[in-house]
Parts: structure tokens; sequence; C-alpha cells
């Protein structure tokens, strides 16, 4: 939700996450160029203006919103230079969304290294994130990927690498934009044979048996993910779908479809118009999907071929999704708790289903070895990712609840989907906060890069 | 910030002494509430208030002595608690008082008074903090009107026109403020027992204190422009507003 503007002294509108829970009040100016964005960044610094970059607002709280301040639309900074293709490396502005990228690259035989569940993220959010995909238990987050960055701060624009600015370099990767602005970025690709996916599908009856399945898939599988149904209680608590894969061989395909081994068509074929005045997204219809996805499933399916867009991002394909959860909006409650902590996710489950709140959207995955970024989210760990309507009585102290639950067992929560973390807690689950904030003085000395995400969550604990 | 659930880290409260403006900042303080202007004319009720509110956990209260009256002050108030506050998060505008509406002793300069305290002088307050918000591009600002301002009665019409009058301003205010990021929310409550109604004798649907703060905290989650306490109200006026004026004037009570 964004209603944007051209010129530099624009009115300010309305500026909200994906969640549609919080919206603030800012300038949008659009960013015509790298250059403009220079200008801008550096005229705020010397105005003292709050500043930050906004991609595709694909952030479910408030990590996108800068109050009062300006926020710099870059989408329109799209230049993709594939010269060096042929090694792998793209470079790309800032504002490139994984849709246009990977229109580009998977016909010639590449696709991203890592890949959150939606196409429409920028490459600047996929780094101010540190995003994480299905393949993170062997391949990292996205910053593993990212070779350089040209960085925009308030002093002006700097390149850093991992090896020239290390220090910089991994407090920009879950930095949550808060070191500069992202004006272009060289990332290292994947190479595919095909566009497709080679999918098996398999049943969990109970959360220790999906826990299982997923740990001992880890060695045979690039990608794997579990759809856990939290309508299910008791001796069913946990029960799950498990979509396990990798991108399919040539020889994987039907001879008749070797020919097109490369096509990439993006999903997003239908949309939700507006937003309905009240939540459409309740627990007996939540229940019912869940409920017939589980049955859907069969025990044990092999060898499927699915689409890109069908195995990484079935929800692109309905448009504003987000607006289904009516005008109180919807946050998504991610957490990681490291490995031997398994009961926390169980409780997580159990706690959520006693308030009688009862997630739309379950997932759970295996996170592998952290970046070495200090507010990076990912670390080896169960993560599990819950959609939770707003609406609903009693939330925020629920989520509290949760939040001890997390902090008790050395995990975190992923601020790129938060928007109510309690400040206090910020340190506990991000211990290494104090060694990202000296770079941060060092960049930004005057905090002249800020959201409402750090207001609330960060600059009020100090 | 207000995070996405609506709960507000800092807080500034017209009226600092009113018991249902506590009753709420009780309730704020259990969950994010860090730092708190109380302003208000009573001093010593301010000091208590603060003193049982920083016993609660809200970090940082302080105390402004203002009168709710007094117009031109309420942007140099505003400002002062911009920058006891760093940014203001949620304004709860309580000011007013009851008065008398017995004909036999009504003074016109009482009715003036009234009115001075129950729409002008919040309304000014209410100004200067929605062009405070408006810049900083959130905010959201709680207003007790009240039921006997929906309806007016001959019992307490000077106080109820007061409101009836805040209400309006209030009503066309969020109107205006749409976009903002700025958000008015208006409280009707019924009869609560309070100070403020002690010695009358309870209407239907009396309620406590605690149980407006827990409708308010409510309402700020869901994000309600208007709150009626007990919610039942909103029911039982929208058929009293629709009462002959020969039958609403025999009511009894």
């Amino acid at each position: 939700m964004i209603d944007s503007v051209t010129d530099d002294r624009v009115a300010a509108s309305l500026v909200s996450g994906w969640g549609r829970a919080s919206p603030s009040a800012a300038r949008v100016v659009t960013v015509r160029s790298r250059r403009h964005l220079e200008e801008l960044v550096v005229g705020a610094g010397r105005s003292a203006t709050p500043v930050l970059a906004r991609g595709l607002g694909r952030s479910y709280g408030d990590a996108a919103q800068c109050a009062g301040g300006m926020v710099l639309d870059c989408t329109p900074l799209g230049a993709i230079a594939i010269e060096d293709l042929d090694e792998g490396i793209v470079r790309v502005e800032g504002g490139v969304s994984l849709d246009a990228l990977l229109r580009e690259v998977v016909p010639r035989g590449w696709f991203v290294p890592v890949t959150p569940g939606t196409a429409h993220v920028t490459v600047g959010g996929a780094i101010a994130a540190d995003v994480h995909g299905k393949n993170h238990h062997r391949d990292g987050a996205f910053g593993s990927y990212v070779q350089r960055i040209e960085l925009v701060t308030p002093s002006g624009g700097v390149e850093v690498a991992p090896a020239s600015d290390p220090e910089l370099f991994w407090a920009t990767l879950g930095g949550m934009g808060l070191t500069g602005a992202i004006a272009e970025a060289d990332v290292r690709l994947h190479r595919i044979e095909t566009s497709r996916m080679l999918v098996d599908t398999v049943r969990a009856r109970d959360l220790d048996e999906c826990m299982e399945k997923l740990s001992d898939s880890d060695a045979s599988y690039r990608y794997s993910v579990a759809w856990v149904d939290c309508a299910a209680r008791g001796s069913r608590l946990g029960r799950s779908v498990l979509s396990l894969g990798d991108h399919a061989a040539l020889s994987d395909l039907p001879a008749a479809d070797r020919a097109k081994a490369l096509d990439y068509r993006p999903s997003g074929g239908i949309g939700v118009p507006f937003a309905p005045p009240v939540n459409l997204v309740q627990p007996m219809a939540i229940a019912a999907a869940n409920e017939l996805w589980y049955r859907k499933a069969r025990l044990h399916r092999a060898g499927e071929l699915q689409s890109l867009a069908s195995f990484f991002y079935p929800l692109d394909a309905v448009r504003d999704w987000n607006r289904l959860y009516g005008p109180r909006g919807f946050t998504q409650y991610q957490f990681v708790v490291p490995f031997g902590a398994e009961e926390t996710v169980r409780t997580v489950i159990e706690l959520l289903q006693a308030a009688r709140l009862t997630p739309s959207l379950a997932v759970l995955k295996r996170f592998g070895k952290a970046d070495p970024g200090p507010m990076s989210f990912p670390s080896a760990g169960w993560t599990l990712a819950l959609d939770i309507a707003l609406s609903a009585r009693d939330v925020a102290p629920v989520l509290d609840r949760l939040d001890d639950v997390v902090a008790d067992a050395q995990g975190r929560v992923y601020l790129a989907k938060d928007g109510r973390l309690r400040p206090e807690l910020l340190r506990e689950m991000y211990p290494r906060l104090e060694e990202w904030l000296a770079v941060r003085a060092r960049v930004d000395p005057t905090g002249v890069f800020v959201s409402d995400q750090w207001r609330r969550v960060g600059a009020s604990e100090r | 910030m207000n995070d996405v659930t609506g709960m507000p880290q800092t807080a500034v409260v017209i009226g600092g002494g009113s018991d249902l403006a506590l009753a709420v900042m009780r309730r704020l303080a259990s969950r994010r509430l860090r730092a708190l202007v109380l302003v208000g004319r009573d001093i010593a009720r301010l000091d208590q208030a603060a003193k049982e509110l920083s016993d609660l956990g809200v970090k940082s209260v302080a105390t402004l002595v203002s009168d709710v009256c007094d117009a031109g002050g309420h942007e140099a108030l505003a400002h002062d608690c911009e920058q006891l506050l760093g940014s203001v998060d949620l304004v709860v505008v309580a000011a007013g008082s009851l008065g008398s509406a017995e004909l036999d002793a009504l003074r016109a300069e009482d009715v003036a008074r009234s009115i001075e305290t129950n729409f002008a002088g919040p309304a000014a307050a209410i100004t200067a903090f929605a062009t405070l918000m408006r810049a900083q591009g959130y905010g959201r600002i709680v207003v007790f009107s009240s039921v006997a301002g929906v309806r007016v009665r001959a019992a307490n019409f000077v106080y109820g026109a007061g409101k009836a009058g805040l209400d309006a301003f209030c009503q066309g205010l969020g109107d205006a403020l749409a976009g903002s990021g700025v958000q008015v929310v208006i409280v009707r409550p019924g009869f609560v027992r309070t100070k403020m109604t002690a010695g009358l004798s309870p209407a239907p649907f009396a309620v406590d204190g605690d149980a407006v703060a827990e409708a308010v905290v409510r309402g700020l989650e869901r994000g309600s422009p208007v709150i009626w306490v007990p919610a039942a109200l909103r029911v039982v006026f929208a058929a009293l507003r629709l009462l002959p004026q020969a039958v609403w004037r025999r009511l009894p009570g």
C-alpha cells in the first residue's frame, strides 16, 4: 500500500507493510537513478531528514516505513547487467525484483541462489533482510552470494565487499536498510538445466515425524519445507506435508519438453481488487483448508515435475492476497530456535491453540550455518513461520508469551516479519547488536537512516 | 511507535487526574508503555498517579500542571510533551467536568465555563496534538466523549452539550485526518462509576472504570474509530435517538 509521486517536494502519503497493520505517513520520493538516490540521501543527511529506502514493501511489519521522514521508492532502479553471466555473476540495481531477474536469467540457464517465498522482493530488500529460502540448510542465506554492494550512506556512495570492509558488508546483510541504501549489487547465481523442479511430496502424521523426515532430507534434497496444519491437535499435532525438491536435469524432462526446458512463466493471474471490510481468513476456513491440503497430498508422491513458480511462489498466484485479512491486517510470527529446542516449536503451536489463534499458514524448515552478519536472522536450527490475523482477540499478549518462550530457548524472531517485538528482547535475541551498532555509528553517526521498526524496537531501548 | 497490535510506547494524558484515563494507562503499562506525560490542574493528584504508574513499570512519568481551558497554552504544551517523549504515540483527552444543569441555580458564567472545560479547551488541545502528530506522520488521539452527548438530556444538558460538540468536532477531525497516519478515536461511555459520578444513582448499563479501560485498549487493538462502553449502548442509542421528543423528555433518571 503506497501512493507515490515523482516530485522531491511531495506531500506525505501513507506507507504500510505487507501486513497492512500500522501505516504511517512519509514523503514518498520515487528514485529516478542511482545518482538521484545519492543526491537524496546526502541531502537528507545535510538537512537531518529521517530517510529509508524501500523496495516492494514485502516486509510484514513496520520495517519499510519512516513516519514523518522520506521514504525512497527504489523500484525504478531496475538495471540488470548480464555481461558476466557466463561466470554466474549478475550486476543488478537495488530495485530489481527477483521476478524481473528470473525473467532475464532463467532462459539463460541461471536461477537466484536463494529465494524467499515470493519473487516480488527487490535485491535491495533481499540484502537488507538477508533473506533465506528452502535451501538454507545446505546453501545458507542470500548474503553468501553477494560479492559486492554499492551502498549509499549520508556521506555518499561507497563500494563494499566482504574482503574490503567485512564489518560494513556484514552489517548491511540483515541490517534492515539502516546502514544505507543499496544502489547496486553483484550476485552469484545458481546454474540450472531446466526451469522445472523435481519434487517429492511426503506426508507426516505429527510433529516428530515431520522433524525426523525434514532432518533426514537435509543431505538428499537442496530444497525442503513443511506446511504444518496448526489446526490439528493432540496426537495429530504438527501433522504436515513436506515438499522436497531440486532443480530437474534436462534428462528428467519428457523428450517433448526438452526444447523448451528453460521457459519461465511467472505466476500471478488473479488478484484481490480491494480489502474486504472484514477479515475473510477465519479459523473455520483455515481448518477446512488445512484438512483439504493434508488429505490432497498422498502419503508419498515422488519425482513430480513442477514449474519454478508453483514450487517456490505458490502465493504469488494471487496478487494482493494480503488484503484478504481485512482492515485490521495480519502479522507473520517467524522465529528460529537452535537444534535441540524442538520442544519449543511444539510449545509455540500449543500456546496458539490454547489461545484459539489458528495460524492461517504455518511453514517449518531447517536452517544451516549462520551468515557472519551480526543482525542476520538465520542460524542453525528450526524456523517456524506463522501467519496470524490481527483481528482476533488477545493476539498481542499471546505473541508476547511466544517471544519469551523463543528467547528462553536462545532463539530469535525475524525482523523482516516483525511489527511488535518488545524492545528489551532485541538485545537478547540478537546478542551481537552492539557490534552492529558500532558499524552503523561509523557510516551514519547521526542516524539519518531510520525506520519505524528501529524507532520502536531499537532506538527506544537506548 | 505504535506497534502492529496498536499498542503505544509513549503517551500524554490531558486530564491526567481522570480515573478513566489512568485506568487505560494502567493497562497500557502492562503492554508497551514506557514513557508518559500526565497533564492536569491538581499536582498532588498527578504526582500520586505518576508514582502508581512508575511502580507499574512505566520507565519515565512526567507531570505538567496546565489548565485545559488555557487554549493559548496548548501548542507550547504539545511541544513540551514532544521534547519529553521524543515522539507522541498516543494522546488521551479525558478532561471534563459534570457540573449542574439545575435551571434555578444555573448561572451564565457556569455554562460558559462548562463548555470551556468539556468542549472548547479539549478541542484546542486536540488540535495542537493533531498538528504535532501530522508532522510525525502517525499517532492516535483518544477522546472521552459520552453518551450524554449522543442525545442530550434535560438532567445534564450543559455537560451533554459540551460532549456533543466535542464528539462532533472529533468525528470531523478524524475524517479530515484520513491518510495522514493520525487516527482519532472517540470513546462513548455510558454511566461509569468514578469520582465524577460519586453520589449519583447509576443509570442502566453502568460500568466501572476498568471496563472502560479494557474496551479502550481492545478498541486500540482493533483500530476502532468509535468505542461504546458497554458495547450494547451502540444499539441502545441507535434506538433512543429515534424516540419522539415528548417520550425522551419523560424518560426517568
